[in-house]
């Protein structure tokens, strides 16, 4: 069990961090017609706007209630109602997300109750279009809270409580924000070869896929529909992935009965195996071809890369969840975590990470227990530290805003898992050679 | 927030009491401090642009003092380029928590922080940034910076913007402020010349002030500061001994300029580095206020030999491009300096502006462009996606030169695009920047994948196809 050891610095130098309504904001992106708005000033909309265009490649709605001088002053009421009447005017979304930043949190501002407010009385404006709220303030959690909270504030805004006909075909996904477009994709295309009809929710793979549409789109495009949210108690069981989609997980059961399953981590054999066996049963189906396939090949590639893998050190730093996930599958490879850092300490997962302790801390923690390691694991901003400590380094989460198709890479499953394997033994086979080197390193041997 | 509030007036009463124009200054004030409307707004804050315009500052440790968002989401996003320190491109925020807010640590914290970053990285200054949470909460900033700067003997400096008092054009001038207050003047240089000059608002972006700096040279000129691209703490603090100063990117720190002048007479005037007459138009402006502050003469015969040499130089590289280049249809969307000054530039080269944005750009940079175009209706305001969108397609713009924000509004059109802010990878500046634009406008246009990705599908019915193709002509 990993000890975690808080942050002891009054400087955060480099931050691991990005912000808790960047996550929220992130988390709406993946429901169709939606546009997430940051209530707070113009900058931390811009800010976390460039971020996730840096990131994914790709347009991204977002807006902000561009709070001024005299909204910190007296309050953000009116700015939220102007900025959600302007959006619904002139966007038409089906579901406005509100993330709630530092600032109106600091003034300890009822957003939720001044939204209930603006539904009231702009109801007749307002028809057609969900107003979620989420409370984000940036002085607490970061992306995965964020995200968390985005679901769970919209499985409790629309899904229905329960009494409803449940469809044994039917579940609903939560997956955590460390899945990728193509980790959802492959999701579905497992649960449907089992026969099972999925929810997945939020589903990011529709705006943030790449896709191009034909006319230019303010909101997103593509995602879960709302109807299926407000559907969601028709499902027979949840799957909630991560350990940070426990809590909309929990709303979704006490809202409508859905009882739900958690699993941390979807990467590595057992893992799988054991998500497999659950389709199995609710499906009571015999396991596909396809799948089957893939659990051979995923143990061929451990077969092979095991050896390369063996014994590196590894320093990794990223959200909760995230690290659990990763740092497990690399133990599980035979490799050893010589540092693990994350950026708070409040998840449960950490205590499951295998390393002696995990520090929450920034990416200059991380450069200093990562002198000796074999390779670095965190997101595109450590790349300063690797170059500076000369180790290597895998780009794992967000931000990754200096690699294309970070959201096509599959690290789910049997399938995301083979490539996983791959992906971390070619970048440790690249430096360091499994072969012997040139034949004159034998003079070198000597003089050593 | 009142003091605050004067000097945000301050700031731009420059811009609006200054020159005559057909507008009053009431109107020319509004043009700076353009109104967020929620909603709409689109762009950075006033943090956002202190931030950026005092970065690239490259021996100072910048330290953002509020939550984590301000500064986490931010951070290693521009490219501006150092020939030396690189203690600017390390990151540091105060992260404030819940707790610091609400039992009121965090001007504690910022003290203890300020002490972390002085014995850590040992930097020449370090800049302390206020945010909308910390300025709400009423940290005092200015009394912190100041006693560190007792304490530790090291220039600890208050830049007081946070992002809810305006816009990144705002912030902008509030950094110019604080240099001002707190920065320039502060250190007298050894052995001030005939030929120091400062260049403001200049960003070196991707290194293309160094495109630049070596004519600068060749005419035996020196560049004392050069704010804020590449510069060092105490060509900073000393910049006030310059004879004469260029503001760049005026936007940024004309008024940062005008101060300068009445506070130490040194005459400055407003130019681009960008296009073969801009650069040319520089370099003159350059030497003839240096002559008139004193220095030889023969400067200006010697600068009118380099540029007779490098225009005939360019013009001769620039002809391999001509062709492939003429009568391309060119849509602008970005702000300040470039909504003119790559307008020229592009229009010397031989390409057609269909519609520029002015957006961020002073009444100056506004008669610029008009002048250049001499057609009012290609300028336009900020303009939401959508609206963007559509004027590429309607105007029938063979490429959009723009910034990575709406670089998706183009590419999803399937239409070229090539960035011209601070996120890209190519010089423009000078005679050299000039070549390479017009290379990387050639590539963008010419490149064999819009064919393409405008190939319709083989599933796609006759009918549509020929739909969109009329749509397209």
């Amino acid at each position: 069990m990993a000890r975690v050891v808080s942050q002891t610095k009054s400087a955060a130098v480099n931050p691991l961090k990005s912000s808790q309504p960047l996550g929220a904001a992130f988390a709406f992106l993946g429901v169709d017609g939606a546009i997430p708005l940051l209530h707070g000033s113009q900058g931390c909309t811009s800010f976390a706007l460039a971020l996730l265009a840096r990131h994914f490649n790709e347009a991204i709605p977002l807006q902000t209630t561009a709070m001024n001088e005299a909204a910190i002053i007296v309050g953000g009421a009116d700015r939220l109602e102007e900025a959600i009447l302007s959006l619904k005017a002139r966007t038409r979304p089906r579901l406005i997300g509100i993330c709630t930043t530092a600032s109106v949190e600091a003034r300890d501002e009822d957003v939720v109750g001044d939204v209930e407010n603006i539904k009231r009385r702009r109801a007749i404006e307002l028809v057609g279009t969900e107003v979620v709220v989420a409370n984000t303030p940036d002085f607490d959690g970061a992306i995965e809270e964020g995200w968390s909270k985005a679901v769970t504030a919209v499985i409790e805004a629309t899904a229905r409580p329960d009494k409803q006909y449940r469809n044994p075909r039917k579940i609903a996904i939560l997956p955590g924000w460390n899945l990728t477009v193509a980790d959802i994709e492959h999701l579905r295309e497992t649960a449907v070869s089992f026969g099972l009809d999925p929810v997945i929710l939020p589903d990011v793979s529709g705006a943030l896929d790449g896709s191009i549409p034909e006319e230019w789109m303010p909101i997103t495009n593509g995602g879960t529909k709302l109807q299926e949210i407000r559907d969601l108690g028709a499902t027979m069981q949840c799957i909630a992935i991560g350990e940070h989609m426990r809590r909309p997980a929990e709303a979704l059961q006490r809202l409508t009965g859905v009882p739900y399953v958690l699993f941390r981590s979807l990467t590595g054999l057992e893992n799988v195996d054991r998500f497999i066996r659950v389709l199995a049963a609710m499906s009571r189906k015999q396991t596909p071809l396809n799948v089957r396939r893939n659990r051979m090949q995923l143990q061929d590639a451990m077969l092979d890369g095991h050896s390369h893998m063996a014994g590196k050190k590894i320093a990794i730093a990223s959200e909760p969840d995230q690290l659990f996930q990763l740092s497990n599958f690399f133990a599980a490879m035979g490799a050893e975590i010589a540092a693990a850092v994350t950026t708070t300490g409040t998840s449960k997962a950490l205590e499951m990470v295998p390393a002696k302790t995990v520090k929450v801390g920034d990416l200059s923690d991380l450069e200093s227990l990562a002198a000796m390691a074999d390779l670095i694991v965190t997101h595109s901003h450590g790349r300063e530290a690797a170059r500076r400590l000369g180790v290597p380094l895998m780009r794992v989460g967000f931000p990754m805003f200096d690699r294309f198709g970070s959201q096509h890479k599959l690290t789910v499953l049997y399938r995301g898992t083979r490539d996983v394997i791959f992906d971390f033994a070619n970048i440790i086979q690249a430096n360091h050679p499994p072969n012997p080197g040139p034949l004159d390193s034998t003079d070198r041997r000597e003089s050593q | 927030m009142s003091s605050l509030n004067a000097k945000n007036k301050d700031a731009f009463h420059a811009l609006a009491s200054e020159r005559s124009g057909s507008k009053g200054p009431k109107a020319r004030r509004r043009n700076c401090a353009r109104p967020m409307a929620p909603g709409t707004a689109v762009g950075g804050c006033a943090f956002d642009g202190a931030k950026v315009a005092l970065q690239p500052i490259t021996d100072v440790a910048h330290l953002i003092h509020g939550p984590l968002a301000c500064e986490g989401n931010s951070w290693d996003n521009r490219g501006a380029a150092s020939s030396g320190p690189t203690l600017w491109r390390t990151s540091f925020t105060t992260d404030l928590t819940e707790i610091d807010i609400v039992m009121g640590h965090s001007e504690r914290r910022l003290f203890k922080a300020i002490r972390e970053i002085k014995d850590g990285y040992a930097p020449a200054a370090i800049f302390v940034y206020s945010t909308c949470v910390t300025a709400m909460i009423g940290d005092d900033i200015d009394v912190v910076c100041k006693r560190a700067t007792d304490e530790f003997a090291l220039p600890v400096v208050p830049v007081n913007a946070p992002g809810f008092v305006g816009s990144k054009n705002l912030g902008n001038k509030l950094a110019g402020e604080a240099l001002l207050k707190h920065v320039i003047g502060t250190v007298e240089p050894d052995e001030p010349g005939l030929c120091d000059i400062n260049i403001l608002g200049e960003f070196n972006l991707s290194g293309e002030f160094w495109q630049v700096k070596p004519l600068l040279h060749r005419l035996g000129i020196r560049v004392r500061a050069c704010i804020p691209g590449d510069a060092r703490y105490l060509q900073v603090a000393s910049a006030h001994r310059s004879r004469a100063a260029m503001t760049v990117c005026s936007t940024a720190f004309v008024t940062l300029a005008r101060k300068m002048q009445e506070r130490w007479d040194i005459p400055f005037f407003e130019g681009s580095f960008y296009g073969i007459s801009g650069t040319s138009e520089a370099l003159r402006r350059i030497a003839d206020l240096l002559v008139k502050k004193g220095a030889d003469p023969s400067l200006l015969h010697r600068t009118e030999i380099l540029v007779a040499e490098e225009e005939e130089k360019v013009w001769k590289r620039l002809e391999a491009y001509r062709p492939r280049l003429e009568g391309k249809r060119v849509l602008l969307n970005t702000g300040g300096v470039k909504s003119w000054s790559v307008v020229h530039a592009l229009m010397e080269i031989g390409m057609e502006i269909v519609g520029t944005s002015v957006k961020k750009s002073t009444l100056e940079d506004r008669e610029r462009v008009k002048q250049t175009l001499k057609e009012e209706n290609l300028l336009f305001e900020s303009m939401s996606p959508r609206e963007l969108f559509s004027l590429l397609l309607e105007r029938k713009a063979d490429i959009m030169l723009s910034g990575g924000r709406t670089q998706y509004i183009a590419l999803k059109a399937k239409l070229p695009w090539l960035d011209i802010n601070q996120e890209r990878h190519h010089a423009y500046a000078g005679y050299e920047g000039i070549v390479q634009l017009a290379r990387q406008i050639d590539l963008a246009i010419h490149n064999p994948v819009w064919p393409q990705v405008r190939e319709p599908a083989p599933w796609e019915p006759a009918l549509v196809v020929e739909k969109r193709a009329k749509r397209e002509a």
